[in-house]
């Protein structure tokens, strides 16, 4: 890291986040509490815990969808008080219109903002439709693809505003094994293209450290972070960076921690 | 010979089912005002003459189609609105289930008196029993939009309106679409009961008609074009569906 990189405010920073719901019978449900967590610019973190632990909290927090009940969460040093344009966000299902086509569907941001599509957003669609190898779909609906190509247009959707801040929750994990790999491998590839602060919500405790400069191991009732591990893995990653020992370690080490606070 | 038969199975059955109607009248020697055989009621029908059948056909799908219009033009907003605000759910909710529970055929009569004698009585009635799938179906669509896209919606601080008119109204086509089929049907119904109430024309009146001078075929004819004008107007919505919406037709995923 540069002296300069090292003095800038962090990307995203949450300083003693808390967030209390209430359950349905009213009594209040903690779901996150004093949470502290400064993201670099273009670094990738992954949050990973068990189910409940306020994962998809957290980043709802960050794209300003929810309020915390108490901390603030700021984003380029700024306190979040609404949904910014700076942040793109990918949902653990694809959830396409099924009555527009893939394009129309990668665009629907933009129509949907500002009623209507320029030729400017057309064209940076039809250009993430490259990176994400889905040139030739471009006319064809949603039910006409596989669920990796669904997701594929779905995080195509999630840059099309060329956000600087990626939130993903879960984006991988309604896919089979294989696909799965493979779409890891793609995000790193597109992440490679254009870098972007991501924050990555997964259960994979291999994928979050194949993806991740950073993974943050969290706890659950109430959700906190227990522990930041640094992934000290050289880029670019491989299919080799699987079978490297310190990922095997990184990756011991992790399950240890997640199943000695959730034995059994 | 058996793919032929295969393939019209359901025809051939039909032309079975009234070639049995008309020997058992035939051979039973069932009396015409108890039940009259198929080749009674078509010479009923031919008697009266195609003209007097326009006129009263189109009377009742006057009524039904206008019950119909004015159903949607209700149910609809009320839907957006039930979707929207809790407090709009919760207290039209309850009566939107007193009018359902209401038979209507009861209040027809009181609803004649309150209104007159004309046209508005009858697309009231058949307004009141078209109404409720509609609403309830289309509320159904609206709220099964996927949450993450609405909040995608929020999340891209989108104006309101178009969360409607651009995810959760075209999540709803399927719903609305068999409420619309269901509600057709109820439409057709509509128009009979306030024809039986209060109508110099239309199918159910002449049914009335026919009936209290003992013309039983007559009915019957009538009643085997309400049952048409019933299939035809199903037909015609899911046609509309199938035409407009191509996409809903497969499951989404």
């Amino acid at each position: 890291m540069t002296a300069a990189a090292a003095l800038a405010p962090p990307v995203i920073e949450l300083a003693g986040v808390g967030q209390v719901f209430a359950a349905s019978d009213g009594s209040p449900v903690v779901a996150l509490q004093g949470v502290d967590l400064a993201l670099r610019r273009h670094e990738f973190v992954s949050l990973i815990g068990p189910s409940g632990c306020g994962k998809s909290t957290l980043l709802r927090l960050v794209a300003g969808l929810l309020k915390p009940t108490s901390g603030t969460v700021s984003v380029f040093g700024v306190p979040v008080t609404e949904p910014r344009d700076e942040i793109g966000f990918a949902f653990q299902k694809p959830t396409l219109l099924p009555w527009l086509d893939v394009l129309g569907n990668v665009t629907f941001p933009m129509k949907h903002k500002h009623g209507r599509v320029d030729a400017r957003d057309t064209a940076r669609a039809t250009e993430l439709l490259h990176t994400v190898g889905l040139q030739d779909f471009a006319r064809k609906r949603p039910a006409e693809l596989s669920g990796g190509m669904q997701q594929r247009v779905a995080i195509a959707r999630a840059l099309l505003h060329d956000p600087d801040i990626l939130l993903m929750d879960e984006p991988f994990s309604a896919l089979d094994a294989l696909t799965r790999d493979e779409m890891s491998f793609e995000l790193l590839r597109i992440w490679n293209l254009r870098p972007k602060t991501v924050v990555f919500v997964t259960h994979s405790i291999p994928e979050a450290l194949l993806l991740s400069d950073r993974v943050v191991v969290m706890s659950a009732r109430p959700g906190r972070v227990d522990e930041i591990i640094d992934v000290p893995l050289p880029r670019p990653r491989s299919m080799a960076t699987l079978s490297d020992p310190v990922f095997t370690r990184l990756a011991n080490d992790i399950r240890l921690k997640v199943f000695s606070r959730h034995p059994g | 010979m058996r793919s032929l038969l295969n393939r019209h199975a359901a025809l051939l059955a039909f032309v079975a089912g009234l070639l049995a109607w008309e020997l058992a009248c035939r051979g039973l020697a069932v009396p015409v005002y108890v039940l009259p055989a198929p080749s009674a009621i078509a010479m009923a029908a031919a008697e009266l003459g195609a003209a007097r059948w326009f006129e009263h056909t189109l009377a009742t799908l006057e009524v039904a189609l206008l019950g119909y219009a004015v159903a949607i033009a209700i149910a609809l907003p009320l839907a957006v609105g039930i979707t929207r605000s809790d407090l709009l759910s919760r207290t039209v909710m309850p009566w939107l289930v007193v009018i359902q529970s209401t038979p209507i055929v009861a209040i027809a009569p009181i609803i004649v008196v309150t209104l007159g004698a004309g046209l508005a009585p009858r697309v009231v009635i058949t307004t009141l029993i078209a109404f409720f799938p509609l609403v309830i179906s289309s509320a159904a669509g609206m709220a099964a939009a996927p949450p993450e896209l609405i909040e995608l919606s929020r999340s891209l601080r989108a104006p309101r309106l178009r969360e409607y008119t651009q995810i959760r109204l075209p999540y709803a086509v399927p719903y609305i679409f068999s409420a619309l089929k269901v509600a057709i049907t109820l439409a057709v119904v509509g128009a009979v009961v306030a024809e039986f109430v209060a109508a110099e024309r239309g199918l159910g009146y002449l049914i009335l008609f026919a009936t209290s001078s003992f013309k039983v075929p007559v009915a019957f004819a009538a009643l085997a074009i309400l049952v048409g004008c019933s299939l035809g107007l199903y037909g015609a919505i899911a046609w509309l569906h199938r035409r407009l919406f191509p996409w809903s037709l497969v499951a989404p995923t």
